[in-house]
């Protein structure tokens, strides 16, 4: 039953992305040469909400809708692996044109050559996973 | 109902957004799409080999459930949301684009020399979205969060290393778009 939930979350926030054309290569593109306001109004929009709303559930300690207390859990402290994935990051969500949600939304698309994108997605994360303890972090 | 089918402007996809993250967080998980990368590297037997990914998955199993609903979502946005897939750019991306041998900027969802099933015949494309998809994920789980773990959840609860992620993001994306792409397109 949770998992029909978490599928339904999912159905809409894949509509959502296809339709505000944040999984269009293009967009990604245009935000990078500062030549439109769309996906800074998309981000920032979504940010400013989403502060109200978490400020909102850390202040007034509401409950999830099956009734556990909500924890919002920190970030780890650090400074190297941000700055260094962040950039890394960057430079493939720019070639690729895609994050990991668009990527999923643009496989259901139909559009099939994503599929050697989410491998190289699930490669990196595969030897992240092998590297991570010689990385700075 | 047309206004359903073209494209969704941002000030409605922005607070979209938001929601979805508020409805995840209110069932008690939170917002981010690249830890199912490490999800499907446990599930596909990546344990056997690395530690890092020997986990039980179960816990996890709900964001797998939230990716097949983005690629459902995607289908439905594309093929019954939608009455065409041009992607209207300014006219200075386009520009600047078709200089770079992008002739289907303005006209295509994704541009047809990367994604075109005629561009696959290219091992160069195949190189291109393989790299591109590896620093995605690799940066990713390095950084320890992508576009929506750090730039929207991250940021939504005023963490500074969700603000360096961030950052680092952008120049990442900056350095690729304008030093990079004259020399590989």
């Amino acid at each position: 039953m949770k998992s029909l939930l978490y599928l339904l979350v999912g159905i809409f926030f894949g509509i959502v992305l296809y339709k505000s054309e944040a999984a269009s290569w293009f967009r990604i593109y245009e935000m990078f040469q500062f030549d439109a306001f769309h996906m800074y109004g998309i981000i920032g929009s979504a940010l400013v909400l989403g502060v109200v709303f978490t400020q909102w559930v850390k202040k007034s300690g509401a409950k999830s809708f099956f009734g556990e207390k909500i924890t919002i859990v920190p970030k780890e402290k650090g400074v190297a692996r941000y700055a260094i994935g962040g950039v890394l990051f960057g430079l493939g969500w720019a070639l690729a044109g895609a994050c990991p949600g668009p990527m999923y939304v643009l496989f259901g698309a139909g559009y099939w050559a994503i599929i050697v994108v989410i491998f190289g997605a699930l490669l990196g994360a595969l030897v992240y996973g092998l590297l991570k303890s010689k990385l700075p972090h | 109902m047309d206004a359903l089918l073209q494209p969704w402007p941002w000030y409605v996809s922005g607070p979209l957004i938001a929601l979805t993250m508020a409805i995840l967080v209110l069932l008690g998980k939170r917002f981010g799409m690249s830890s199912n990368l490490e999800t499907l590297c446990s599930l596909g037997g990546a344990g056997k080999f690395v530690d890092y990914f020997k986990v039980d998955t179960r816990p996890r199993r709900w964001n797998l459930m939230v990716v097949i609903g983005a690629v459902i979502g995607g289908f439905i946005g594309a093929h019954l949301l939608s009455s065409n897939d041009k992607v209207a750019i300014s006219g200075d991306s386009i520009e600047k684009l078709e200089s770079l041998g992008f002739e289907s900027a303005g006209e295509a969802y994704l541009p047809t020399a990367l994604f075109g099933a005629e561009s696959l015949a290219d091992p160069k494309v195949w190189a291109l979205l393989l790299i591109g998809g590896f620093l995605v994920g690799f940066g990713a789980r390095y950084a320890g969060g992508c576009t929506s773990g750090h730039a929207i959840s991250g940021l939504s609860d005023l963490q500074l290393p969700s603000l360096i992620a961030v950052i680092g993001f952008f120049a990442g994306g900056l350095i690729m778009v304008h030093l990079l792409f004259p020399l590989i397109f």
